[in-house]
């Protein structure tokens, strides 16, 4: 039978027994559908159920409610070698006693492949990760980049329906990482294997991913494409975790259709024209939401209702961007502003004290409910 | 550079340390070429080889082998060579039966979780700790109580009478080696990420498999340093086997002492000799073969 999806969880719930002999829910009710082929990411801090939540594919943990199904069966106590994924590890696992060669012919061994399917395989594996040629070294003799391709290959030379990978790439330095998100994402791609990724780098997510499911004490928090949960944040935990945010508090004032006019006490002024969520009513207190690449600034006031006055209380030059750190009326926001023109001329700064005027365009804030 | 390197109180202390730890064995080595056969003072090494022995009160004017005269002694000495087989025998069966026993006691401690699993560590480090006279009393009272109730209560006569024996010394060599092996291995395995485990089954290998295959070859080294310690202790343990032996299981410190209460001649330190002769050697050569293991491995 196959299924629509690669992998699903329905209902997962986890606990464990903490050492002082506390019951605590390390994955709390989960669902996700993974489509065939897709991309799908976990993201979140550590401790918020994204490892536990791919062992219990992997098989190395049971869930304790709810069920597991890999191509629409259920899992229920499936041990790990009979099921058909593969997982890269966090730390590699390489076999430090077998070579390269050995390491990928393993999983190969243990279907009962002829030495002959075996060889064949493990060459393609190698020239797919190019490592071509290092079949007889053994993995301590590999840089750090180097063993994580043998534990991608190792993965999948068994051609896996769907391969599970926890932060692989966490133990590479930045500009490798970078390279290696870019080379696993044109792989999956190739390959057509559904990709389940466990990461707390939210770049890497965003980069990678067909969809995010953004996890936090155990539960997912929003499930979407890097666009929707980047844009759209469904509440104020995913809008501080992807990216950064500015949080203004204030009270729906009023509701034309989809739009609301919203009072914010610290700048003692309304945002009009601002686009409303489901299930928000007048008088309602709520979070407005604003990016601090999506806000302007002017040095002049322009005819626009949602301008506001602020002065400059810091400015950090980061290269890309220059960080503007702002006090309205009180509320502290912070702007990122692209430098795109060259700052060498000390004057091409805001200086700190300096009077300058906030543009929010209204469809770029978002109302949130208030936790 | 090391400030300390050439500070005179470290090379004192160093001497200091070499002879304190070797002049016994060099003295030991020296007294087995000792021409008088009372083994309390040096009378100069044995000057020549001849036909026969010849004796001139207790020192030894000549002998067929010269210097090696009390090797040659020794090496015509049948109950050395009896004793030396029980040693090794014994030795052997109970470093591979208290290995077995002794990793597998390690493993389940290092991945499992049970009620009593305090008590069972602390049970490891009971026999290590408890004098080894007190445990060699307990074994003994338990063989001849156990034995004594079995004899009568199935009327075994002659030969089938359960006795002290080969067996008896090997089974308390075990008991008294596990702990040791068990806490050898555990120390190995704390380091020992069970994320390969998972790999060997993620990648379709079951339980035995895996175990085989990749748990077992990468904990061998502690396996075998527990084992070699094991070994050593089996070798030359005196106290345990003193009481748990029987006719036909005297093994070579057993021997030793017997000889020491006869008459003490220098036959005793050939046989010491060579004993240390035998250890450095095994020493040695595990040394190498680990050596060639780390250097494959890096």
């Amino acid at each position: 039978m196959t299924s629509e999806f690669a992998v699903e969880m329905r209902d997962v719930v986890k606990r464990f027994i903490t050492p002082e002999g506390n019951e605590m829910a390390a994955v709390d009710h989960v669902t996700m559908q993974i489509k065939n082929g897709e991309f799908f990411s976990m993201l979140g801090s550590s401790g918020c159920g994204k490892t536990t939540s791919l062992r219990m594919v992997a098989g190395f943990e049971w869930p304790t409610e709810g069920e597991v199904y890999i191509e629409g069966k259920a899992m229920g106590h499936t041990p790990p070698f009979q099921r058909k994924v593969n997982t890269v590890f966090q730390s590699y696992a390489l076999f430090q006693h077998m070579t390269v060669y050995q390491n990928l012919a393993f999983g190969l061994e243990m279907e009962g492949a002829k030495d002959d399917e075996i060889k064949k395989r493990v060459g393609r594996a190698l020239e797919m990760v190019q490592l071509t040629g290092m079949d007889r070294r053994r993995p301590r003799q590999l840089s750090g980049g180097q063993q994580q391709r043998v534990a991608l290959a190792r993965a999948l030379v068994k051609t896996p329906d769907v391969l599970l990978l926890d932060e692989p790439l966490g133990a590479l330095d930045l500009k490798l990482r970078k390279e290696m998100q870019l080379e696993l994402k044109a792989l999956q791609q190739q390959l057509g294997i559904t990709f389940i990724y466990v990461t707390h780098d939210q770049e890497e997510a965003l980069t990678m991913s067909d969809r995010i499911a953004v996890m936090s004490k155990g539960k997912v928090q929003q499930m979407g494409t890097p666009v929707e949960v980047y844009e759209r944040p469904s509440n104020k935990f995913v809008a501080d975790f992807i990216g950064e945010s500015n949080f203004l508090a204030g009270k729906i004032k009023s509701i034309s259709g989809n739009e609301a006019s919203v009072f914010i006490p610290s700048l003692n002024a309304e945002l009009a024209g601002m686009p409303i969520s489901d299930g928000l009513v007048k008088g309602e207190e709520v979070n407005v939401c604003i990016r601090p690449e999506k806000i302007r600034i002017a040095e002049k006031e322009a005819v626009n209702q949602n301008m506001f006055r602020a002065t400059v209380t810091n400015t950090v030059y980061i290269g890309v961007d220059t960080k503007v750190f702002v006090d309205a009326h009180g509320a502290k926001l912070k702007i990122w502003e692209q430098n795109r023109i060259s700052r060498l001329d000390p004057k091409s700064f805001y200086t700190v004290g300096q009077e300058v005027w906030l543009m929010l365009m209204p469809e770029n804030t978002l109302i949130l409910k208030k936790d | 550079m090391n400030p300390y390197r050439r500070s005179p109180f470290v090379i004192v202390a160093t001497v200091l340390v070499y002879i304190f730890l070797y002049a016994p064995i060099v003295g030991l080595v020296l007294y087995s070429f000792n021409a008088s056969r009372a083994n309390v003072t040096f009378e100069g090494f044995i000057p020549a080889y001849s036909d026969r022995v010849v004796m001139d009160g207790s020192l030894v004017k000549t002998s067929p082998c010269g210097p090696f005269h009390w090797y040659c002694e020794l090496a015509k000495n049948g109950d050395v060579a009896e004793a030396a087989g029980n040693t090794l025998t014994i030795a052997f069966s109970a470093t591979i039966i208290s290995t077995i026993i002794g990793t597998m006691a390690a493993l389940a401690l290092q991945r499992y979780n049970f009620k009593m699993k305090p008590f069972s560590q602390l049970s490891l480090y009971v026999p290590i700790v408890i004098p080894e006279i007190v445990m060699g009393i307990g074994i003994l009272t338990l063989f001849s109580q156990v034995f004594g109730w079995v004899n009568d209560t199935f009327n075994l006569a002659g030969d089938a009478r359960l006795s002290l024996g080969m067996m008896t010394v090997t089974a308390s060599h075990i008991a008294f080696m596990v702990p040791f092996v068990a806490l050898v291995v555990q120390a190995r395995l704390s380091g020992f990420d069970k994320s390969y485990e998972e790999a060997a089954m993620d990648l379709g290998a079951n339980e035995w498999t895996t175990f085989r295959r990749v748990t077992f070859p990468m904990i061998l080294p502690g396996v075998m340093s527990g084992a070699l310690l094991a070994f050593t202790l089996s070798l030359d343990d005196f106290v345990i086997t003193f009481f748990t032996n029987g006719p036909g299981s005297t093994t070579l410190p057993i021997y030793v002492y017997g000889l020491l209460r006869r008459i003490i001649t220098p036959q005793v330190n050939a046989l010491s000799t060579v004993w240390i002769l035998v250890v450095f050697l095994a020493v040695l050569i595990l040394q190498i073969l680990q050596n060639r293991e780390q250097k494959q491995h890096t």
